[in-house]
Parts: structure tokens; C-alpha cells; sequence
């Protein structure tokens, strides 16, 4: 048996550690100061590709908003490429990390300023649509749940290879959509239980 | 480069749905997840370096005019992956409660004094050999609504990357002897018993700092082993 160490929850009180610049009010005194490590706005001066909004909102299995959830997401930038030392390809030549860290607010809302993702390699080569890993912690979460965002307005979604494992009627649960009347927002709400519940990995 | 993630390693995890805990009942998914290849997106993974880091921010006895009150201890060890290989340039970030068992957090309303001198909150970055080190307070145990006279053991928040977003671990750890364990249904929600011992750190003489500091040892093991190439790499 391997010998990795479980996970716990993150508990209700996460956000003076790990996103104590964030939605979440843990100090309305603003007695305390801690940076962020990592941000909810991914966006660096120099990362070139079109600049998004994404928010939504996690809901439990009564549909009521989960105002103590960590949503973390990992991402490609514009050109496909990942900031992360472990592959081969090219890096990044901008200080674009891929990777931030959102709360939600008391009314379950995260959000992200980030860059939309370009194309990157999928199983046996065959480029995946632009997405995003979603990963999700919580009070009440004993281990962190995955999932995926995809961007309504991509036609590779049509081709998609993990896309295409999810059932059809399943597959909306992971597609953003972009916003009437707004420049590159896109909605991406969570369901973590229920009738249209969000589709989760076992990765 | 990259590792393979067996998938029954997670065998260690907790179910997602552990009705003791309650609020697993209305969090976890109630349908199968679906099982889909790793590709390049979760082998992958965020690299944070020692520019993240400021002096003084993994000596949570430090960051304030003085001296928080409680037992101050040194807690520090490895971050290993799979095949107990160091993973070093790893970001570990911890959250805690303070000697008396009161989080900073405005939620928590438990009738415990909060410390001028503790926000319990420290980070730090694994040097090559992936060795990490904290100096804080013991935290105290306290009281919780799961059920009648709910109380957690003593515990410190861990959040860890590794090599990927697959090896992304967040976890709690404990200390050895903790009368509270039996009780407790969120560590018992591991089911392995091995495996909670993987939780709970070990007293440290060796490493005591006489006449100053006691101290624990918490290796932390992560997803991820045997080194391969990833398919995908000359894409």
C-alpha cells in the first residue's frame, strides 16, 4: 500500500493563511496583515492573449451558496504553454504563473482575472479546446474535488478528448459562458451535489 | 519529465462522503466521478520560489510586537513524493489556532481569548533536500458543533505543492497522543489506520531546543513516483 499522506479538509478558517487578501472578510478590523501568496488576478503585464473575467457560484446539495470554499485553477497561457519546470516545452517567457487561488464571498462567489488559455497537447497527442483545472477545497470537504472549465465560445470543444468522455448531458456542466453586453466575462458556476451536478474527476 | 500518479494511492484519502463529518453529507459529490487519463494540464503543476517568501514568515512567534503566549515549539521535516524522494522548492503554507484554541477568523466565535501577538499563519519554501522548518505555539484544542461536545485534537493546517496539481495535498497535522483521537470524525474519516498515523507527528528529542523549544517531525509524502517521460513532451 502506498504510504502518501491523507487529506484533510481545510476547514473553516483557511482564508487568514491562504487568501487573506481575498472575498472572504476573516478580519473586518484589518487589525491583521499576512500577503497573498498567490492571487486571484493572474494577469501580468507582460502575458500577452485576451484578458477574461470568470466568476460563479458553488453551491452545495440544498443549492445553498458554500461561502467557505478555495477554488484553485491551473492553466495554460495564450500560447498552450504551462509555467511548470516539469515538461520539456518551451516556457513561458513571461512572468505568467497559470496558477490562481480564489474564496468566495459570504454570498458563495469566487472570481479570476486571468488570461484565456491557448490550445495544449492531450492523450496520444491530439490537442485538447482551451480549458482550465479547477480544483476545489472546503469545510466539509475531506479531500479536494477536480474539475474543468471550458469556454463556450471555442468550436475545438466539439473535439475535445476528455470532453468527449463526459455524457452529453453532462458536458454543459463544465462550459463557461460568456456574458451578453460584457467584454470576455464568462460564468462558470459550481454544483457540488445535486441534480445538475458539476462533473468531478477522479484524476 | 514527468511522474506517474497511481490512482490507488488515494486509498490513504478519506471518502469524499463521511457522514460523521457532517458537513461531508451536503459537500460531496453524490455522483461517480469520472475517471479521465492525466494529461499535460494535471502533470503539470505551479512553482513558487523563495522570492514568495519573507523573512520571518515561517517563525509565526515573530510576526508581531511580541511574543505570542503558549508552548513554543519547532515543527519541521521532509516533503517526499511517492518513492520518499525529497521534493524540494516546495511551498508549504500552515494555519493554526493559538494556545487557547481561538483562530483569528471573525467565524470563529469560540469564548477563547485571541492573542495580540499570534495571527498563526506561516509559510515557507523546501530547500534542495526538501527539508521545511516552522517555529510557532502548540495550538489548543477546541470545541466544534459536529455534534454534542465536539472537540478537534490539536492540529496545524498544511497546504503543500508538489511536482504537479495532482500532488496538490491539503491536510492537518496532529500530535502524538492526542486523548481527543477516538472522538474525532475528521480524523477518523481516513480509514486506514496506518494511514492517520501518517497525520500525526512525532516528538522530536534530537531536535529540542534546550532550554527554549520543543520540537515535532512531519514528513509529508505526496502523490506522484518513478520518473518517465511524459508522452507529450515533444508536442
Amino acid at each position: 500500500m502506498s504510504e502518501i499522506t491523507p487529506s484533510q479538509t481545510v476547514g473553516p478558517f483557511f482564508a487568514y493563511g491562504l487568501t487573506p487578501k481575498g472575498r472572504c472578510q476573516w478580519d473586518p478590523n484589518g487589525s491583521y496583515s499576512w500577503k497573498n501568496t498567490v492571487e486571484s488576478n493572474l494577469v501580468t503585464p507582460d502575458a500577452s492573449g485576451t484578458r477574461i473575467h470568470i466568476e460563479g457560484t458553488v453551491r452545495d446539495g440544498d443549492g445553498a451558496p458554500i461561502n467557505d470554499c478555495m477554488i484553485e485553477i491551473w492553466q495554460a497561457d495564450a500560447q498552450g504553454r504551462f509555467a511548470s519546470p516539469g515538461t520539456n516545452r518551451a516556457l513561458p517567457n513571461t512572468k505568467f504563473k497559470g496558477f490562481g487561488r480564489s474564496a468566495t464571498d459570504k454570498q458563495g462567489v469566487y472570481a479570476f482575472d486571468t488570461i484565456k488559455p491557448g490550445s495544449v497537447p492531450g492523450p496520444g497527442g491530439k490537442p485538447q479546446a482551451p480549458h482550465i483545472v479547477v480544483c476545489i477545497f472546503s469545510r466539509g470537504m475531506l479531500r479536494q474535488i477536480y474539475t474543468r472549465l471550458y469556454f463556450d465560445d471555442e468550436p475545438a470543444n466539439v473535439s475535445d478528448p476528455i470532453l468527449n468522455m463526459v455524457p452529453a448531458e453532462r458536458r454543459g456542466t463544465l462550459i463557461a459562458h460568456k456574458q451578453p453586453g460584457a467584454d470576455h466575462q464568462y460564468r462558470f458556476d459550481i454544483r457540488v451535489q445535486g441534480g445538475d451536478e458539476t462533473v468531478f474527476f477522479d484524476i | 519529465m514527468s511522474l506517474i500518479y497511481p490512482k490507488a494511492s488515494l486509498d490513504a484519502y478519506p471518502k469524499h462522503l463521511s457522514p460523521g463529518y457532517k458537513s461531508t453529507i451536503k459537500r460531496s459529490p453524490s455522483k461517480p466521478l469520472m475517471i479521465v487519463p492525466h494529461t499535460l494540464s494535471e502533470l503539470t503543476g505551479p512553482v513558487y520560489g523563495h522570492d514568495a517568501i519573507q523573512e520571518n514568515d515561517n517563525d509565526l512567534t515573530k510576526q508581531h510586537k511580541g511574543e505570542p503566549l503558549g508552548e513554543r515549539i519547532v515543527v519541521h521535516g521532509h516533503v517526499l513524493d511517492e518513492d520518499k524522494r525529497p521534493v524540494p522548492n516546495a511551498l508549504v503554507e500552515l494555519w493554526q489556532a493559538n494556545a487557547c484554541g481561538r483562530y483569528v477568523h471573525n467565524v470563529d466565535q469560540h469564548p477563547a481569548p485571541l492573542d495580540p501577538n499570534f495571527t498563526g499563519a506561516g509559510r515557507t519554501v523546501t530547500d534542495a533536500k526538501g527539508y521545511y522548518k516552522f517555529i510557532t505555539v502548540k495550538p489548543g484544542a477546541y470545541p466544534w458543533g459536529n455534534h454534542h461536545n465536539a472537540w478537534r485534537p490539536n492540529h496545524i493546517h498544511f497546504s503543500v505543492f508538489g511536482h504537479s496539481f495532482l500532488s496538490r495535498l491539503v491536510t492537518q497535522m496532529y500530535f502524538p497522543g492526542d486523548y481527543l483521537f477516538p472522538y474525532d470524525p475528521i480524523f477518523n474519516s481516513v480509514p486506514d489506520e496506518k494511514a492517520r498515523a501518517r497525520m500525526i507527528s512525532t516528538f522530536d528529542l534530537e531536535n529540542t531546543v534546550p532550554d527554549w523549544a520543543l520540537a515535532f517531525r512531519f514528513d509529508i509524502v505526496l502523490r506522484g513516483r518513478e520518473a518517465t517521460p511524459l508522452d507529450n513532451d515533444e508536442h
